[in-house]
């Protein structure tokens, strides 16, 4: 695996500093529970920023806050605007969610072009331009020859493909990911981020993704972002975010982080004695 | 797969799922089949070039001699053509309805009567018939009125009572099962203490085709036309749908608003066919899956391809109620699943598609 090539990515703070997305202040609350509490975050335009943290810190309800799907106090600013309307949000941002519902029944083309429903309003039909964008964007997931397929008949790489498909189709700057890994094998889970990391770099996609696996955010984030208890803890580079320390008292995790190249390496300790007798 | 290996080549678009003339040429000669044969057989034969020169000559501006005695073209014109209306108009509504229900709570097993009007409707017109009120005649029969109002009634308390149950889809349902139980434990006592009607009532239930003149479709035809005017404006919506509601969401709609605006529209016209026709079942869950088997899963097709073939098997299911026993009739509920539940194995055993 390539690194990522950090100089094509505009710098936080750089010449292109507006940011694409701005949090501040976010407060959520669902069914009494208050699940964020004065989250404060920003992504430059094409940007790539990882959301980690322990399951249950509010991660997934931090993007569907960004998607306008949870009522919150505070600001969330898209590209400068303010606007709360779903269709508005909707052909802002687009989402890739943790587990897609495949349809049943639905063919792939169809499925992406779902993608351009906030451009062109639910009653309309789709144009010869919404397909242009549709076809464009399977021959790049290299889907080409899959459009009378089912979503259902795919593979579970290719569905992920798909999915993609229909979020790139939505041509919208700001691309959230919901642990897009979950469920694949190492192989499709490293084609996943390389896929992502390829189309940000050719269409200036921001991106802001939840992961689990730590050293996958390391690799491919510019920075991450620790969330616990409804808070953002920590936000930096991965060599400065992922420490021992810190993953320790965020996720109760005993770790070693061995330095690489390509960043830093979560490796989870063990208490119970090697073969070789090494204790942590 | 001709248009799928087309697909990589530059400057060709694809294409999206939507009512192609195939499919929608399948359906028209599907009804015209149906009408044709429900307004030649019967006791009396007629000879469908007649039947059709009749009908021409009743067109404004045109005076055709077809050639038929006064009594066979009062047959055809007063007797079998509303029926044939009729049967068009309730199982196209049926369908539908029950397309659109399926869509809406992307659920396979959802049928128009699934938010409880088959209970209401059953309900009201017991009530009717046993209160001895069913004594008028067409519109002003009070059967048709107290089922009409039975199953609205028992949608909207299954609506509201579903929304305060924290407005899933899976809470509306069971809201709908609840109101269903309930109302079918009244009607059943109802039954109980007035069994003389038992019959009657039961018969009601059963569903039927008796038309009287041009009343009962007169009646039908503007809720069919809202129904159909709004289920059809919502088709894409529908498939937007299909994704669940939160991705539905994140693609910039109003999953439960789409879902309450196009599941009254449906409710509304099944609620009519239910108050003219009676409890005529299977009707909405076998023509749209036999649709989506045969042609694919989207409601941009599903939705008025029901309507064409739900009209044509009701006709068709009505002919054989209304001749299979001559002179006596069955009732079209039993004909409809007697028919339609061997049919729908075969089109299951033979489709190769995969739609839920």
């Amino acid at each position: 695996m390539t690194p990522a090539a950090q100089q094509a990515v505009p710098e936080p703070g750089g010449a292109h500093a507006t940011p694409a997305v701005s949090v501040k202040d976010l407060d959520v609350t669902l069914d009494g529970t208050h699940v964020l509490r004065g989250v404060d975050l920003a992504a430059s335009r094409g940007e790539w920023v990882n959301i980690i943290g322990p399951n249950g810190a509010g991660k997934t309800t931090m993007l569907r806050a960004l998607l306008g799907l949870v009522a919150f106090d505070g600001e969330i600013v898209i590209d400068g605007r303010r606007d709360r309307r779903r269709s508005a949000r909707a052909c802002k941002v687009a989402y890739v969610p943790q587990t897609p519902v495949i349809p049943p029944g639905m063919l792939v083309a169809d499925y992406v072009l779902l993608g351009r429903t906030p451009h062109r309003g639910m009653f309309a039909a789709e144009t010869a331009d919404d397909r242009r964008i549709a076809a464009e964007v399977l021959a790049r997931l290299d889907l080409a020859g899959f459009g009378e397929r089912t979503v259902q008949s795919l593979s579970g790489g290719e569905r992920q493909r798909a999915v993609m498909g229909r979020a790139l189709a939505q041509q919208a700057d700001v691309l959230l990911l919901d642990e897009p890994t979950t469920a694949l094998d190492l192989g499709h889970q490293q084609d996943v981020l390389e896929l992502v990391d390829a189309l940000r770099r050719e269409r200036g996609l921001t991106v802001i993704a939840t992961l689990h696996d730590l050293t996958l955010a390391a690799r491919y984030g510019d920075r991450i972002a620790i969330l616990a208890q409804g808070r953002v803890a920590e936000t930096g580079p991965p060599a400065e975010v992922l420490t021992v320390q810190n993953i320790e008292e965020h996720f109760g995790a005993s770790v070693r982080i061995v330095d690489d190249p390509d960043g830093p390496v979560i490796v989870p300790t063990t208490t119970v004695s090697t073969q070789n007798g090494d204790q942590p | 797969m001709s248009d799928s290996q087309r697909y990589g080549e530059p400057g060709v678009v694809l294409q999206a799922s939507g009512l192609r003339p195939r499919p929608l040429a399948a359906g028209v000669a599907a009804v015209a089949l149906a009408v044709v044969a429900g307004l030649t057989v019967g006791p009396v034969d007629i000879a469908a070039h007649r039947v059709a020169l009749q009908l021409l000559d009743g067109l404004p501006g045109l005076a055709i001699d077809s050639g038929l005695s006064d009594a066979h073209a009062a047959i055809v014109e007063q007797i079998r053509l509303p029926r044939v209306a009729l049967g068009l108009l309730v199982g196209a509504t049926l369908a539908v309805s029950g397309a659109t229900y399926q869509g809406a709570f992307r659920n396979p097993l959802a049928d128009p009567y699934l938010l409880g009007i088959a209970a209401g409707a059953g309900l009201g017109a017991t009530i009717a018939i046993t209160s001895d009120l069913g004594d008028g005649a067409g519109v002003f029969d009070a059967v048709p009125l107290a089922a009409f109002a039975g199953a609205l009634i028992s949608v909207t308390v299954s609506y509201v009572a579903g929304h305060l149950g924290g407005r899933s889809t899976a809470s509306l349902i069971l809201a709908g099962i609840a109101v269903a139980s309930f109302l079918t434990a009244c009607q059943t006592y109802v039954l109980q203490a007035n069994s003389d009607a038992f019959r009657q009532i039961f018969a009601w239930i059963l569903g039927r085709l008796a038309t009287s003149g041009w009343s009962e479709p007169a009646l039908l035809l503007p809720y069919f036309a809202v129904t159909v005017g709004v289920v059809l404006r919502y088709r894409r919506a529908l498939d937007v749908l299909a994704v669940g509601d939160e991705e539905a969401a994140a693609l910039g709609l109003e999953p439960r608003r789409i879902r309450m605006i196009v599941v009254l529209a449906a409710s509304l016209g099944a609620a009519a066919a239910v108050s003219v026709s009676g409890l005529i079942g299977f009707v909405g869950i076998i023509v749209p899956h036999t649709v989506r088997l045969a042609f694919g899963a989207s409601n941009r097709l599903v939705l008025p391809l029901s309507i064409l073939f739900g009209g044509a098997f009701m006709v068709l299911a009505d002919l054989a109620a209304r001749t299979a026993l001559a002179p006596a009739e069955l009732p079209i509920g039993v004909v409809t699943a007697f028919l339609g539940a061997p049919f729908f194995v075969l089109v299951l055993r033979t489709s190769r598609r995969e739609v839920w």
